[in-house]
């Protein structure tokens, strides 16, 4: 019941967001506001989380392709489509649920508790249009950037880590990723980065918007926020998998 | 004018404001006093709109503020200025901006009016150089000021301010009265207080009404006041000796008499 008026209550946010701007200079301003915190805000915990993860990729794949009769760019090939496929979208974005997520849902939190969403509804400021919209905007246009720079900066990481544990040579690894490349994955992957950046943003905004309550409450919403925000983001994952592939 | 007309709410079963009623007029300062928990902040946010009353009508220049249309709400929005009991600055903003921001998103003026204005209210609410401070590097006093100045730019037809001076020091509590008083006059606006200092109460209440325990309890000027009767009123107003002295003397001043002879002792002695 308390789910299903949830959903009701967040499709009338979705809505109650489109209305017409008092003054577009100041969404503007919002907007770009937002994309710096949500894009430069994660770039770096991105950089960090894809090299990584690359670099794992390639040492356990190769620990695990142990027969001489698979030539070495297999490994590349698969560094590449895992990280793709997977790695690049799914795993930044549930540490972008966590990062940017919780980060939009503490601030609306906060504005909700003391006051300030009231003074700018006494205003006459649309508040679901000015605090909602631009976070919603400025994660789609931000965190699917993210998820191509993870991309790249994954396979560099694999790359890295497979010359450097002497396992496969540079010149293989870049034969490797020419092979068989499916320019189909990374629409794919940017589908999904589409889908999960419209669920960390919107998750997290519809929990703090409606925060009651004090300080303690901004808490407990946003880490419902970002809890709900990473199950909605499996489950996506898993629905297109189904679906595109 | 702001009409109030048998406004009633519930949280739950708890009945916060019953059938209230009051008419404020423009150019005046309506006050809304009574103990802290008897629902003075509950029924201007009602007034506002932040809180849908159960029952009953709030009504802007006639019209029925819950019958409107979404752009007739905003119209009238737009004219309202209001200061928060916790302030409500928003905290990503400076001191300035926070001022600027009702400028920035209804006017077409520069940057240089704007600021020129935003320097205007700092200065009516005598706070100096906080341009560039964080609502958090203030005090709550000055916090409260800051508010008062954003609530005022761009000059509201309606204001509402919630315990403008609590937290004040006396002295900036009676600049705070007269700056709204004087605002109030100048540019004819219907202004509504929610307070609990006396000296609000006698300096600027040109209406009262005096909430017990979410009724109204009784209603009248600051004339009114020292001539009333009733007893919680009374208790409520004059709760210290001090206070009661000085009613009295008020009383004497104007009538000649006084209405009991609490301290006619004292004062027969030589
Ligand atoms: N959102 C709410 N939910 C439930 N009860 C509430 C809510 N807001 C206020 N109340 C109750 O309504 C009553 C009146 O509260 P209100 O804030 O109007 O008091 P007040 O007169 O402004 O007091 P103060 O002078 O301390 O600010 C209180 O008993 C309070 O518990
Ligand atoms: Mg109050």
């Amino acid at each position: 019941m308390s789910l299903l008026s949830d959903i009701g209550r967040f499709m009338l946010m979705l809505k109650g967001m489109f209305k017409r701007p008092e003054k577009a200079s100041m969404y503007w301003k919002e907007l770009m506001r937002q994309c710096m915190e949500i894009g430069f805000g994660s770039l770096g915990i991105v950089a960090i989380i894809s090299v990584f993860i690359g670099a794992v990729s390639t040492i356990q794949t190769a620990y695990q392709l142990v027969s001489p009769l698979v030539p070495l760019t297999t490994i590349a090939q698969i560094v590449r489509d895992t990280v793709i496929l997977e790695f690049a979208p799914t795993l930044v974005c549930i540490v972008l649920a966590g990062v940017a997520g919780s980060r939009i849902a503490s601030e609306l939190g906060n504005m909700r508790v003391s006051e300030q969403i009231d003074a700018l509804e006494i205003m006459g400021v649309n508040t679901k249009t000015y605090l909602i919209l631009p976070k919603i905007a400025a994660a789609m246009l931000m965190i699917p950037l993210l998820v191509i720079i993870a991309m790249a900066l994954g396979i560099w990481g694999g790359r890295l880590a497979g010359t450097a544990a002497g396992i496969i040579s540079p010149t293989i690894f870049d034969k490797g990723l020419a092979d068989d490349f499916l320019p189909y994955n990374v629409f794919f992957a940017l589908t999904k980065g589409y889908v999960f950046s419209f669920i960390i943003s919107s998750v997290p905004a519809f929990y703090g918007y409606y925060v009651r309550g004090g300080a303690l409450e901004i808490g407990r919403a946003s880490t419902k926020a970002v809890v709900v925000s990473c199950i909605l983001i499996l489950f996506a994952d898993y629905i297109l998998s189904a679906l595109l592939l | 004018m702001i009409e109030v007309k048998n406004i009633q709410k519930k949280f739950g079963d708890k009945v916060v404001i019953e059938n209230v009623s009051a008419q404020m007029k423009p150019g005046q300062c309506n006050l809304i006093i009574g103990a802290s928990g008897s629902g003075k902040t509950v029924l201007m946010k009602c007034m506002v709109g932040l809180l849908t009353p159960d029952q009953g009508e709030i009504c802007y220049q006639g019209e029925n503020f819950f019958s409107m249309r979404q752009e007739q709400h905003t119209a009238i929005r737009k004219e309202i200025g209001m200061l928060f009991q916790g302030s409500a600055l928003f905290d990503s903003l400076s001191v300035e901006q926070n001022i600027m921001f009702p400028l920035d998103m209804f006017t077409k003026d520069t940057s240089a009016q704007k600021l020129k204005r935003v320097n205007e209210v700092l200065e009516r609410v005598s706070l100096k150089d906080v341009n560039h401070k964080f609502p958090a590097e203030l005090s709550g006093g000055m916090k409260k000021r800051v508010a008062l100045a954003r609530a005022v730019v761009l000059n509201p037809k309606y204001l509402f301010c919630d315990e403008p001076n609590s937290g004040l020091d006396p002295q900036t509590s009676l600049v705070i009265d007269k700056l709204i008083k004087d605002l109030t006059v100048e540019f004819n606006i219907t202004t509504v207080v929610n307070t609990h200092d006396m000296n609000s109460v006698m300096e600027t209440g040109d209406y009262i009404l005096y909430m017990y325990q979410g009724k109204k309890e009784w209603e009248g000027t600051r004339q009114d006041i020292i001539f009333s009767n009733n007893k919680l009123l009374n208790d409520f107003i004059f709760a210290s000796e001090f206070l009661k002295d000085a009613k009295d003397m008020r009383m004497l001043e104007q009538t000649g008499k006084m209405p009991n002879f609490r301290n006619m002792d004292d004062m027969i002695k030589p």
